[in-house]
């Protein structure tokens, strides 16, 4: 039973950190009708930057953020602006493979310059844990998931309460209209991207700091990121916070119960069994003629 | 013109037939060799997803069932190495084609752009199979096949260039045929679009699930062929993600939804990444270019190579032919300059649908 409330509390505090990571992609989805398949390799991005000011600098991994989110928002607008905006036809289409061509790239120089050795964050909290109802906490999951509401809260904030988080939601429930009373998509279409590739940042320290990664960690990212936002329904902020807190939670709970070897499996099996019920999954749209 | 056509092709399939014996150097035959699977996968995956629209990022998984299914009948029933193996292609084709019917089936009930992403987690889900079933797969010490000890020096690569050549004619003579077929126009309306193809009767459902299992058989078999190729497969190269990205390339980069542009695209690609590997070994400064080439094609070119010089051909041959009518003192009348707007409209139209 305690190994089961464990797995339960472990799943829910690394389920913030999936939330944090799927709530860039579900948004930029959300507001420009984009899949931004580069989401797995700037997470590691972001990890490896972490990286490289805690091994030279020696700045800390969540105060380093302050420094890595503006570069990651900055590189994002770029990416918008020099890739995604060009598409002029089919742009869900087209720009899954532009994002992937992007993800290509950086993950081939990671590969150059790190090598393929696998690189773990380090700072006091990684190593240390603490004792709690009868087992033993690291202090990274609780800084983890800290961060992550924190995050999804400023995110909330700047959703619910600003003039910019009125016209990205406008954008959001119709991109025609919204330009027609005066809302400039083109610039939110850039920020929301950019906004995307910072959380990437914050994703990449709070998955960096808990797993050993390599360049090709992003392809295993990527497929438990696309499956959580499947899960919760393409678009949805709050279908993205549970499916990934559900995920992580079954996936702890059957690596205990079951096997680990087994534990992302169930998932997926769960993935595909929503899919027949609610092809849109948990709180998506249903399909309708867009036009 | 079309004696012309016909005597085009002859040639090109009498160049195709003479080539070991013309280039007998073992590296030259060995990406030729991967040239004709990867022309024969880009050409079965255009069947899906160059005809219906729909963008398939996870026919790696097919490709990868194919490879496992040939290793363990090989292995299952020892079979030793020969043109046996070879036989039982069609057979690995068929079980990945299986396994397409119900992860289409799922897949397809989806938007368009949800599809995507499902196949791309499909095909990590089976991945993750390869290397779980350890009691089947053997995980990551991956699985052997027979090795032809008979066939030897500049010969080994030869049974294995005409096996993927007949398998890249068999996916041509299909892709032609769907093409145009009424099944393919079916195919066709539904990319253009898809409510109003079912308004007019096409069964939208089992027209994509068929041309899904269609393609999902010839990448399978192109897998198997593959796996005998190499001697033996581990779940990261059996399904390896960079697949799906180099045959949707390759049909981007030829043309998409065209016979021709998936060969031309595997023509172009396949023997500069073998070329690079030779060169780098590692592949790391390949992923880059890939990465930039797929930018740079997909923002420049999103038609593709083939569809892009036909409409310069066109345009040049309705440009002389007004020359040619001037010249002649005809009066030109009903040119497309009268109908600009007009034209500008269906492009338009096209932007959407497409």
């Amino acid at each position: 039973m305690r190994i089961i409330v464990e797995a339960i509390v472990t799943g829910l505090l690394t389920g913030g950190v999936y939330a944090l990571m799927a709530s860039g992609l579900t948004l930029v989805f959300g507001v420009m009708d984009i899949i931004n398949i580069g989401q797995g390799a700037l997470i590691i991005l972001g990890a490896y930057l972490s990286y490289i000011l805690e091994q030279n600098l020696h700045i800390d991994l969540f105060l380093g953020l302050l420094i890595t989110m503006p570069i990651m928002f900055v590189l994002g607008l770029l990416i918008e602006v020099l890739f995604i905006r060009p598409i002029k036809r089919d742009r869900t289409m087209l720009s899954i493979l532009v994002t992937f061509g992007v993800s290509l790239i950086i993950e081939g120089i990671l590969n150059i310059i790190f090598s393929a050795n696998y690189v773990q964050l380090h700072a006091w909290y990684t190593t240390a844990s603490f004792p709690i109802g009868g087992f033993y906490l690291s202090y990274i999951y609780v800084f983890d998931f800290l961060l992550a509401v924190v995050l999804l809260g400023g995110l909330y904030l700047l959703l619910y309460r600003t003039k910019f988080g009125y016209g990205l939601r406008a954008s959001m429930a119709n991109r025609t209209a919204a330009q027609l009373i005066g809302i400039d998509v083109e610039r939110i279409s850039a920020i929301t991207f950019g906004l995307g590739v910072a959380l990437a940042a914050a994703g990449g320290v709070a998955y960096g700091a808990t797993n050993a990664f390599d360049a090709n960690s992003a392809y295993d990212l990527i497929s438990r990121l696309l499956a959580i936002i499947i899960f919760g329904g393409m678009g949805s902020l709050s279908g993205a916070l549970i499916a990934s807190l559900s995920m992580l939670i079954i996936e702890d709970v059957a690596s205990v119960v079951w096997s680990p070897v087994w534990a992302s499996t169930v998932f997926f099996v769960l993935l595909v069994i929503i899919l027949v019920l609610r092809p849109q999954g948990l709180f998506g749209l249903a399909e309708g003629r867009k036009q | 013109m079309r004696i012309v056509k016909m005597a085009g092709l002859l040639l090109l399939l009498v160049i195709a037939l003479s080539f070991p014996l013309l280039f007998p150097n073992p590296a030259v035959t060995g990406i030729a060799v991967f040239t004709l699977l990867f022309a024969a996968a880009a050409t079965g995956w255009n069947i899906f997803s160059g005809y219906t629209g729909y963008i398939a990022l996870g026919h790696a998984g097919y490709f990868g069932l194919g490879a496992y299914a040939l290793a363990l009948m090989c292995m299952g029933w020892n079979i030793p190495g020969g043109y046996i193996p070879f036989l039982l292609v069609p057979l690995a084709g068929l079980i990945a084609a299986l396994f397409a019917i119900p992860l289409g089936w799922i897949a397809l009930r989806v938007r368009r752009h949800t599809f995507v992403v499902i196949t791309i987690a499909m095909f990590f889900i089976l991945q993750l199979l390869a290397y779980n079933l350890t009691g089947l797969t053997k995980g990551s010490t991956g699985l052997g096949l027979p090795i032809p000890t008979d066939w030897s020096g500049d010969f080994f690569n030869t049974p294995f260039y005409y096996v993927a050549l007949a398998l890249l004619i068999i996916a041509i003579a299909i892709s032609w045929w769907v093409r145009h077929s009424k099944y393919g126009l079916g195919l066709l309306a539904i990319r253009d679009d898809e409510q109003r193809a079912r308004g007019l009767g096409v069964q939208t459902g089992p027209f994509k699930l068929v041309a899904f299992v269609i393609s999902a058989l010839i990448v399978g078999m192109a897998g198997a062929i593959w796996a005998y190729f190499v001697e033996s497969i581990y779940p990261p190269v059996a399904f390896d993600p960079l697949f799906d990205v180099a045959i949707a390339l390759m049909a981007f980069l030829g043309g998409l939804g065209s016979i021709s542009g998936p060969i031309l695209g595997a023509l172009i690609l396949e023997p500069t990444q073998q070329y690079f590997t030779l060169l780098f070994s590692q592949n790391s400064y390949y992923l880059v270019i890939y990465g930039a080439l797929f930018l740079v094609v997909i923002l420049l070119m999103p038609r593709g190579i083939v569809p892009t010089l036909q409409a310069y051909w066109h345009k040049y041959q309705a440009t002389r032919k007004r020359d040619r009518q001037r010249v002649n003192g005809v009066v030109v009348t009903a040119l497309p300059r009268k109908n600009g707007g007009n034209s500008d409209d269906v492009e338009k139209k096209e932007g959407i649908n497409l």
